[in-house]
């Protein structure tokens, strides 16, 4: 079957394709639409956003912008696009671009337009809110202004809903069976049909917001024959309350997952500000995050402290592992042969537990972690009663520290406990050096994120970040 | 629609709503010629190698291959470069580092390009490589000509300093990162000749490359530029390769040949800012004035000279910075290695010099446990004899003492530095710091003969008007300073005059646009073609009104006599035709009084000077080295600033470029000479959130320059400089959980792991009592 969409409001038709061609790419060499623009082709500057009709955290329709880079084509079937021709030229947003000089050279300005586009339809974005506005921006890279023009342009644009005739319509995709140029991309609308695409595409792989598998495709230049999609199945998206605690289905949105969990886990919350970018929170899902298993993935150190549950689907039904048995080794899971990732359970966290996360890296927005730190830390009677201290850019997997959390446990949470755990760290981990921080570097900030996290509860600090920090720690 | 571009107002970007639409046009967004193929480099993958054998036999059974083509089958001549041709355009008998190009396939897509380019098979026998700046040392690999400078007697000098500091100075490289990657399009036209669409910077070199490439005459090959996304002085010197690469596509199969880099094939072909090593000794007296300097400057030029030799001697004529150094003695050395040719970027190895003085400045200062601005001020150039370069250039208008007064006033400096110290009194875990950075930049090409620029202005008989010029619009707003400046000189709208793209038949033998030079040279070259026309122009309005032509004003699309008789300039141009009077002209301008004779180390390089300051103030967290800028005050000077809002965002864009260089832009090579860090998930620019919330820009006031096109100055390049006070104020910060007395060891870039290292060593020796490690 074909792939249709609504391409700036026209429906399109694509057959013969291969399945792993990126939105960005057929855009520019088949619809000759060449204002969206390469930059990179791995999420991380933006040039090439678009908008894309999807369900709002609210559960109304509303426009995303994603990089156009990381979508295959029959992820888009029965959905909506918008690109930078769609908007005329006098929309707004591109009103408010010309005003205030927000392009020199113009190669990253239309994808900053995108990008301002969602920001001016969106409810939840002030612009007043100047950590916000950056979170929205930080996946644009622009290297000729200075971001300062474009900032001004924000503000007068964010929130601003203009009637401006472009609707979210077709906001989630259907059920897709495309197959051409020798690969095969199944999207199926049920857990029953999800697994009899399994089993129909032996080998396949599992796709989800594909922020991480396009860079096989992109970067690694690997061939993904067989890909099924877990993205239409209703059932796996979507936060709901069970009997003490939270289920947050596979593929809820990052973007979602912030904005939900700001107050029942402000920890996580927390993480998710400085995680990625906007468009890639728009596209990556928990479970894609959880299920990549990498070492440097930010919410598994975040889900490992809250004492998170994986539940695993198949054919046989679900089944529930404890996180911290999840991980296996390098990239490996517990997830066995026909089964995907359902959900993930985190128990309410309780009144007298401290909670915090940290992400350290090179830059501040949109970069990978040299370390991400989650501690949470129950205090009763003046001892510590419980401590899940977990850490990701560590180790191979994203672990916790065993010999640190038993060096709290039983003692009162103070400076004497605390240097018995940092010493502790010492043993519980071996990092290595890469481009992203030595050895050295990494080792310190373990010892130092704890100490952070025992200043910031001593001072009895919020655990939510000022808009503009000099470090992931408030001490 | 044109917007409103007025000259001397603030004005949008030319193309602001082409960029904003999506309308706005690259090279690779030009649709494709019929037949069009890609081509696709083959890298070395050795950093130094004997190609023992090629062989394209199984890449050319792939299907889709049309061509896959090695050193031997370059037409004409197979070495390319800027100044020198030391470059094998395909690595013929060596490869000299990896990404070094070694065949070139081409295919009917750029998929099919890249499957053939890993079925090439070349055996190659690997070489003893050079890696660092110390191993091209060691080996005395100098590529180029030293250049020395001296005055007075260093050694004397520095025997009665009441401080002599002796240290060495890094910088790191740094990628251009333009967002839009390196292209061409090379298009076989009839008779032998052929049009190239480039990204490049100097369509003149691509020209010259192309025809010698391929063994013609120049007048055989066009180049032609849209627009670029972004240079920064990645695409002067580096672009003819790629180009040179289509080229040879095209002429081996007959068909249009496209190269496009992808971001990854972009940062491992093409070079980066300069990283320099220089070793000094600097004295200073009892009052905090400079009063000698010694440096040994190496800069790791890469696998070829490039622009480096130039790119040097920049930083030798910017060592001094804004202070008057009584006895010097500069010498540089250009290093080769076998890593990525290193090239130009704004600033050409101008802010490699600065680096070194900035940093005696802050030694001297934190030996001894005084502000660092004492030294600064102290040191200005001022009246003479206070007022001549090492060069012997006479400094004419100093102005560092007034940006200082004036900004220290603007920014609030010493009430600022107040709370900060008591801010870090009493705060633990976060210091802040608050940093004075001065500028002074040269302004013209070093090389005397690239200060020339063409213009070929058209006026049409229904009044409206083509403007070409050898420069190049890169999102420096060029094009929009140009407009300005012809429909002032035509007296007609800007909207009435269109820029057209860049290309060698229109305008030849151009320089680069580099070197900030580009509405310097090309605003005269315009400003004179409009005004050749518009005095032909003013004899037959003449005639028409009777007034005399001297009495003739040209504004608003009107000419006449004030107060007198007038006619629509679009009417006059018509008259003109029927009158049979040419309605084209070409201007060139050659800028004048230059003279400097390298051997001697003397002379006068620049026209003038470019001053300007910043003061930055940053916060810096002792648990994890993590900063960030809170506050950047800069103050430039512009000159009569020709399009004001054009030139503040030079001012913020360089600024941003140059704090992205200093603290987070990491450049990394592996153990084996592989550039590691190739994309913008490894390679981190500043992003939005990097930018001062609060930041306040001035350009100086009252400040027209003489002889200069209607009295402004260049900006391109000078304010990336004002980043280099991210430095000073951070080493302030990390200074402030020590005990003072202390040199700061602060590597640059100085990204988190960085700074928490110095924070943790400065800590150490205060704890210790120990010296500092220059002491
Ligand atoms: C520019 C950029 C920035 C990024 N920044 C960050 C960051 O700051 N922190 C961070 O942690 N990560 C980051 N990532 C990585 C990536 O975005 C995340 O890992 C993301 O959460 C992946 O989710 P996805 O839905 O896109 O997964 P996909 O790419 O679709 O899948 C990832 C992997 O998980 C498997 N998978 C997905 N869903 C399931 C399921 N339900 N059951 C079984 N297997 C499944 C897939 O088979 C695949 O192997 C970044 C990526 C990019 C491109
Ligand atoms: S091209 Fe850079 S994010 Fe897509
Ligand atoms: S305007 Fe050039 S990259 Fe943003």
């Amino acid at each position: 079957m074909a792939i249709r969409f609504l391409l700036n409001g026209k429906a399109v038709e694509v057959d013969g394709v291969a399945p792993t061609t990126t939105l960005l790419q057929w855009l520019r060499e088949h619809a000759h639409l060449t204002g969206t623009k390469e930059g990179c082709a791995e999420g991380d500057c933006g040039a090439c956003t678009v908008a894309l009709a999807d369900v709002g955290p609210d559960g109304e329709p509303t426009w995303r912008a994603v990089d156009s880079c990381l979508v295959f084509l029959p992820a888009l079937n029965g959905r909506s696009v918008l690109t930078v021709e769609g908007l005329g030229g006098d929309h707004p947003v591109q009103d408010a671009m010309v005003k205030h000089l927000g392009s020199q050279c113009g190669y990253c300005t239309p994808g900053f337009v995108m990008s301002l586009f969602e920001a001016c339809h969106r409810k939840d974005l002030t612009a007043t809110d100047d950590a916000g506005l950056n979170d929205q921006l930080c996946g644009n890279l622009c290297r000729c202004t200075g971001y300062r023009p474009i900032r001004d342009a924000a503000i007068e644009v964010v929130g601003t809903q203009p009637v401006d005739g472009h609707v979210a319509t077709a906001p989630t995709g259907t059920a897709t069976d495309y197959v051409a140029k020798g690969g095969r991309y199944a999207q199926p609308a049920d857990l029953a049909g999800l697994f009899d695409a399994l089993d129909a595409m032996p080998g396949a792989r599992i796709v989800s917001g594909a922020t991480d598998l396009a860079l096989e495709v992109n970067k690694l230049h690997k061939a993904l024959p067989a890909l099924v999609s877990v993205e239409s199945i209703p059932s796996l998206r979507g936060v709901t309350r069970t009997a003490g605690g939270w289920r947050i289905g596979a593929t809820t949105l990052l973007a979602d997952v912030e904005a939900w969990s700001k107050d029942p886990f402000p920890s996580l919350h927390r993480m998710l500000r400085y995680f990625a970018s906007r468009q890639i929170k728009n596209r990556a899902t928990l479970g894609g995050n959880v299920c990549n298993a990498s070492p440097i993935g930010d919410t598994p150190p975040v889900l490992l402290a809250l004492d998170a549950t994986a539940i695993l689907a198949s054919r046989a039904g679900e089944r529930r592992v404890p996180l911290r048995e999840f991980f296996l080794s390098y990239r490996k899971t517990a997830l066995g042969e026909g089964e995907v990732l359902a959900a993930i359970e985190l128990p309410d966290l309780p009144e007298d537990a401290f909670a915090a996360s940290y992400k350290v890296s090179k830059r501040r927005e949109l970069d990978i972690s040299a370390v991400a730190a989650s501690f949470v830390v129950r205090v009763q009677s003046g001892v510590v009663s419980e401590a899940r201290l977990a850490y990701g850019g560590m180790a191979a997997t994203p672990s916790r520290a065993a010999g640190a959390e038993r060096a709290l446990v039983g003692r009162p949470f103070d400076e004497a406990a605390v240097n018995d755990a940092v010493a502790a760290l010492a043993t519980d981990f071996t990092p290595m050096s890469d481009h992203r921080g030595t050895a050295w570097y990494r080792a310190t900030l373990a010892g130092n994120l704890l100490r952070g996290f025992y200043l910031e509860t001593r001072n009895d600090r919020q655990p939510t970040l000022p808009a503009r920090h000099a470090g992931t720690v408030i001490a | 629609m044109t917007p409103l571009i007025k000259l001397n107002a603030s004005s949008p970007h030319e193309s602001a709503r082409k960029h904003v639409s999506g309308a706005a046009r690259y090279v690779d967004d030009l649709p494709a010629p019929q037949g069009m193929l890609h081509g696709f480099a083959v890298a070395s993958p050795h950093a130094h190698a004997k190609i023992v054998s090629r062989d394209g036999t199984r890449a050319r059974a792939l299907p889709g291959v049309h061509a896959v083509l090695f050193a031997a089958d370059v037409p004409g001549s197979n070495h390319i470069g800027p100044v020198v041709h030391d470059e094998d355009l395909l690595a013929d008998a060596t490869a000299q580092c990896v990404g070094h190009a070694v065949a070139v396939v081409v295919a009917e897509s750029r998929d099919i390009a890249r499957e053939a380019a890993a079925l090439v098979d070349v055996v190659y026998e690997v070489l003893p490589a050079i890696l660092t700046i110390e191993e091209s040392i060691a080996a005395k690999a100098f590529l180029g000509s030293p250049h020395h400078m001296a005055r007075g007697d260093v050694d004397a000098a520095l025997a009665s300093a009441a401080i002599v500091i002796k240290a060495t100075a890094r910088n790191p490289a740094q990628d251009h990162f333009y967002l839009e990657t390196h292209a061409a399009l090379a298009i076989p036209e009839e008779g032998g000749n052929w049009l190239i669409y480039s990204s490049t910077q100097h369509p003149t070199e691509v020209q010259g490359e192309v025809a010698s490439v391929l063994g013609l005459p120049r007048n055989a090959v066009v180049v032609e530029v849209p627009r670029l996304g972004g240079g920064f002085g990645g695409k002067e010197s580096q672009a003819s390769q790629i180009a040179c690469w289509a080229a040879l596509g095209a002429h081996v199969t007959g068909r249009p040949v496209k190269v496009w880099l992808d971001r990854e094939q972009d940062m491992t072909h093409t070079g980066k800012r300069h990283p320099f090593r220089t070793d000094y000794e600097a004295g200073f007296d009892a009052d905090g004035r400079l009063t000698a300097l010694r440096a040994r400057v190496y800069a790791d030029a890469g696998f070829s000279l490039d622009l480096s030799q130039a790119i040097n001697d920049r930083a030798l004529f910017h060592l001094d910075n804004a202070y008057y150094v009584p006895n010097v003695d500069f010498q540089n050395f250009t290093c080769k290695t076998n890593l990525l040719s290193n090239t130009a970027f704004r600033g050409f190895g101008g802010p490699q010099g600065m680096v070194v003085i900035e940093d005696a400045m802050q030694r001297a200062a934190e030996r001894l446990g005084k502000d660092p601005n004492v030294f600064r001020v102290a040191s200005f150039y001022g009246d003479a004899p206070r007022n001549v370069t090492p060069y012997g250039m006479r400094v004419d208008q100093p102005r560092a003492a007034r940006l200082w007064e004036e900004l220290s006033a603007s920014s609030d400096y010493a009430t600022r530095s107040a709370a900060i110290a008591a801010h870090n009194a009493t705060s633990s875990v976060v210091k802040r710091g608050l940093g004075f950075m001065p500028v002074k930049f040269g302004i013209s090409f070093t090389a005397t003969l690239l200060n020339q620029a063409g213009a070929l202005v058209l006026v049409y008989a229904d009044g409206s008007v083509q403007m070409n010029h050898g420069g190049i619009e890169m999102g420096q707003g060029l094009h929009t300073k140009m407009l300005a400046i012809a429909g002032d000189e035509l007296g007609v709208p800007a909207s009435a005059v269109r820029a057209m793209d860049t290309a060698t038949d229109k305008v030849p033998n151009t320089s680069a646009t580099a070197a900030s030079s580009g509405s310097d040279l090309n605003g005269w070259a315009v400003r004179n073609a409009c005004a050749e026309i518009r005095q032909r122009m003013a004899v037959v309005a003449a005639e028409v009104l009777g007034v005399p032509a001297a009495a003739l004003v040209f504004a608003d699309g009107q000419v006449g006599a004030p107060g007198g008789p007038s006619m629509p300039f679009a009417k006059l141009a018509n008259t003109c035709w029927v009158r049979r009077i040419s309605l084209s002209s070409t201007g060139f301008y050659a800028t004048p009084d230059l003279a400097y004779d390298r051997e001697k180390g003397f002379g006068r390089p620049f026209f003038y000077f470019a001053w300007g300051a910043s003061v930055v103030e940053v916060e810096v967290n002792a648990l994890t080295g993590e900063h960030r800028v809170v506050r950047a005050d800069l103050l430039q000077d512009v000159g009569k600033s020709l399009v004001p809002s054009i030139d503040l965002g030079q001012v913020e864009g360089a600024f941003v470029q140059g704090v992205g260089w200093l603290t987070m832009e990491e450049c990394l090579y592996d153990k084996r000479g592989r550039f590691v860090t190739h994309g913008p998930s490894t390679y981190k620019i500043p992003t939005i959130g990097d930018v001062p919330a609060d930041l306040r820009v001035h350009l100086l006031e009252n400040v027209e320059q003489d002889g200069t096109i209607h009295g402004s100055k260049a900006v391109g390049e000078p304010p990336l400089m004002l980043g280099i006070g991210v430095v000073s104020a951070l080493r302030q910060a990390i200074g402030a959980f020590a005990s003072p007395g202390h040199e700061i060891e602060l590597a640059l870039p100085a990204t988190p792991e960085a700074v928490l290292r110095a924070i943790m060593d400065v800590r150490a020796r205060s704890a210790a009592g120990a010296p500092s490690l220059h002491g």
